[in-house]
């Protein structure tokens, strides 16, 4: 059996002693589904990804930069995904890659900072939350005490969704250095005087939860792309093959804000992304863990629909995004971009971006949602029966 | 003011609390200390710069290279850029006046520029040079140089915004970011000093600011309900003219030197005198900074040890307080950067958020490792450091620790005692 095969050769030891990885087929339940963020930050252009190939308008506004009717790779009549993403297609035939298209939210923010925010924080537009949406999660309904950590933020300067002290959240480049160093956390016994002292507090003791937990580093067969997005999905399979869980992972892609010469980057950012998921795709499947993970892109906004002078494009608005797994009903879902009429020559949302999460959060883990949204949100059919 | 006190000013204002500044500052009233501080500041570097500074290439002369030559140029510029980012960490290290270090530092996150989108480490020079200058002069004075400055142009495609042309970039940050705040201002106000900031450019053969008036949009214009024809440096006096400037810088000062958490009822009033008085002062940060070290905040002893330390901080602070020695700079260049704080390299334009932003699983772990193994390294000079300490714990922990530790401190002594507190939390913390 392949898994058994990929047991034996696996050279890092991670022990096994009767807990299982999940099995294809086996019921896999609650926060034993992993969950895993890929952050485009910048702010994708979405009309270049996810490309209405057969609307006129969509050339008028894009006279450079606009993706060939030949050159697209066609999903349907209308829509096709531009060409670096190639990598992804084998998912979409196997049915395993949905896209959401209008995801956004009410009287969006053009500033990047202010709209990541409040992506990160799941608020509203007026609305200003210092927590991310996975830590109020988790803060409502942790996950189990074995976990090696709520959730683990690969990379990156930030902890983005899982931002806040209320969660067990890590921040890490790799599970083999994390384990090196963690030898250097104290155990404290001191009561926190002040915030500062109480968040590294409660920093060094997530760490030392988790440091007897994480693996120092499973083996594949399959191979990762070379770079920083392909070390941390690399890191990523890692720690969803951990004995101990996690819940969430969020990794991180940069480079999207392109508002001059758009074309080569984008092309090369998306290649990144599109081997990177197929890269983990491919470990996750070795690991037998594909069925029991869900793969969800998000970035602060889309952008212009029309180019601009530098043959690029600025700060947009509603964006599609790109949901994978082996228990995806792949296809397209939401609204086509409607060019014909923008809101201030930007795309009207027509999701709000709370409601994919709400499906992460009912449809795939099972948890209630109303308390980490601040509202209800009604889940997407994003789900096989 | 005694020593307690004396510890709290200079390892709030420097980057570390030596014993002798202590002993010397402790016979101080507060009034003084804090005018010897303010009197101490520079305006330009001790440390004598690189030797390439004046190496200004015009993109002309770029253009025209050689792929080789290119290839070269390119490396050249990388090399450059760290030992620039070295150069100045030299200058945090060795100068008398860590003040001025630390309010060059303190304006590099708010006029925010990257080594990485400028790609020239000869702007990027020039721009630490006019942040030294003003750092404790005028703000106003600051903002006109500062919008003006070619690192700057670069940075927020200053230099791209003309007539029939505007790029919003500069507009929209210079309002969001450098004066008033989010919130404070329309979009139809960032559209509009877009146009007034036209015609900004920078001269190919020196490097530095250039007015070229074809490219500038003359028209009317209307920028917070006042019309006319408004130019770049109209727009940037409006600005400071507004109420919310003086309140977002003094807020951002009191962020660096006060405290992160939400002012109290008690502090507000602090706060307010402080925004007041760079206001009131015509835009002094001279003697806002005054206000705000004899502010009752400042002291307040429930504002001890509530800062995080950041990636300066830590780095800077140790090498001084330890008077560590080295020969080469750029491995602690690189340390700040996995801890967070690439020098001359911020995130994005925000800035480094700081506060409890830098301690995270993995730059916690990362600022133990650097300062674990420094000790190890500088075990021999650091037995010589404690010689005058002679066994004292307490006066060993008031030097290296902002307040009580939170581990309580094992039976040792000598190296195994600096050890133990600099391993404890609170040495994280300011």
């Amino acid at each position: 059996m392949k898994r058994r095969d990929f047991l034996g050769a696996s050279v890092a030891a991670f022990a096994l002693p009767g807990v299982a990885l999940s099995q294809t087929g086996a019921q896999v339940s609650g926060y034993r589904k992993l969950l895993i963020l890929v952050e485009l930050k910048g702010g994708n252009d979405s009309l270049n990804t996810v490309v209405p190939y057969a609307d006129s308008v969509y050339y008028a506004l894009r006279p450079r930069l606009a993706l060939a009717r030949d050159q697209v790779l066609q999903l349907d009549q209308g829509t096709g995904l531009h060409p670096a993403l190639k990598p992804l297609m084998p998912l979409w035939d196997a049915g395993e890659l949905a896209i959401v298209q209008g995801l956004g939210y009410a009287n969006p923010n053009l500033s990047h900072f202010r709209s990541i925010e409040i992506w990160e924080t799941a608020s509203a537009s007026e609305q200003y939350l210092s927590e991310g949406w996975l830590a109020r999660c988790f803060a409502a309904t942790p996950p189990p005490a074995g976990f090696a950590a709520d959730g683990v933020a690969v990379g990156g300067n930030d902890m983005g969704p899982l931002a806040g002290n209320a969660a067990r959240v890590l921040a890490l480049n790799d599970p083999a250095q994390f384990q090196r160093q963690a030898r250097l956390a104290n155990p404290s016994g001191g009561a926190p005087r002040n915030a500062a002292l109480a968040h590294i507090l409660k920093i060094e003791s997530d760490v030392l939860a988790a440091a007897g937990h994480l693996a120092a580093g499973a083996q594949f067969r399959s191979e990762f792309p070379r770079g920083p997005f392909g070390n941390a999905v690399r890191t990523a399979a890692q720690l969803a093959v951990n004995q101990a869980g996690v819940a969430a992972i969020r990794i991180s892609l940069g480079g999207f804000d392109t508002h001059r010469n758009q074309a080569g980057t984008h092309a090369r950012l998306l290649g990144e992304l599109a081997e990177g998921i197929a890269a983990l795709k491919g470990a996750l499947v070795e690991a037998g863990r594909w069925d029991s993970t869900l793969i969800l892109s998000y970035s602060e906004f889309g952008r212009r629909p029309r180019e601009n002078d530098t043959s690029g494009t600025d700060h947009g608005t509603a964006a599609a995004h790109f949901v994978a797994g082996g228990k995806v009903r792949g296809g397209l879902h939401g609204e086509a971009p409607r060019l014909a009429s923008l809101e201030g020559g930007n795309l009207a949302y027509a999701i709000d971006f709370k409601r994919l999460y709400a499906t992460a959060l009912e449809r795939w883990w099972g948890v209630d949602s109303t308390r980490a949204l601040g509202g209800r949100h009604t889940p997407l059919e994003l789900f096989r029966a | 003011m005694g020593s307690g006190e004396a510890r709290h000013l200079l390892g709030r204002t420097g980057f570390d609390a030596p014993l002798e500044r202590i002993d010397q500052y402790a016979r101080l009233s507060r009034r003084e200390a804090v005018e010897r501080e303010l009197h101490s500041v520079r305006q330009a570097p001790g440390a004598p710069p690189p030797a390439w500074v004046n190496d200004w290439q015009p993109p002309a002369r770029v253009r025209l290279m050689s792929g080789e030559e290119r290839l070269q140029y390119q490396r050249q510029l990388v090399a450059r850029g760290l030992e620039l980012k070295g150069w100045w960490l030299d200058e945090m290290r060795g100068t008398d006046s860590p003040l001025t270090e630390r309010m060059t530092l303190f304006w590099h996150n708010h006029f925010t520029s990257s080594l990485r989108k400028v790609r020239s480490p000869v702007l990027m020079y020039r721009q630490n040079l006019l942040l030294r200058r003003h750092a404790l002069g005028n703000f106003g004075e600051l903002l006109h140089a500062a919008s003006k400055n070619a690192a700057m142009l670069v940075y927020l495609d200053g230099a791209a915004n003309r007539r029939g042309q505007p790029n919003e970039n500069f507009a929209r940050e210079v309002m969001e970011l450098f004066t008033l705040g989010e919130g404070h201002y329309t979009e139809q106000d960032v559209k509009e000093a877009a146009r007034a900031f036209t015609g900004w450019s920078i001269e190919p053969e020196t490097g530095e600011f250039r007015y070229r008036p074809m490219l500038h949009d003359s028209g009317e214009k209307t920028v917070f309900g006042r019309s006319g024809e408004l130019d770049g440096d109209k727009v940037l006096d409006l600005l400071l003219a507004r109420p919310e400037t003086s309140r977002f810088i003094a807020a951002k000062l009191w962020r660096e030197f006060v405290s992160n958490a939400p002012a109290s009822e008690g502090e507000r009033a602090d706060l307010e005198r402080i925004s007041h008085s760079l206001r009131d002062s015509g835009y002094s940060i001279r003697a806002t900074l005054r206000e705000l070290l004899l502010s009752d905040a400042f002291w307040a002893t429930q504002n001890r040890g509530v800062l995080v330390k950041s990636p300066a901080d830590l780095v800077v602070g140790t090498l001084r307080q330890f008077r560590i020695e080295y020969s080469e700079s750029l491995p602690f260049v690189l340390v700040m950067g996995q801890l967070g704080q690439d020098l001359l390299a911020p995130p994005n334009v925000k800035g480094w958020p700081g506060g409890e932003a830098w301690i995270s699983s993995r730059t916690l772990l990362a600022r133990r490792q650097f300062v674990d193994r420094l000790m190890r390294v500088e075990e021999a000079r650091t037995q010589d450091w404690l010689k005058p300490f002679d066994g004292r714990q307490e006066v060993l922990r008031a030097v290296l620790l902002a307040m009580p530790p939170s581990n309580p401190m094992p039976a040792v002594e000598g190296m195994e005692m600096v050890r133990a507190f600099i391993a404890d939390p609170v040495y994280q913390l300011k």
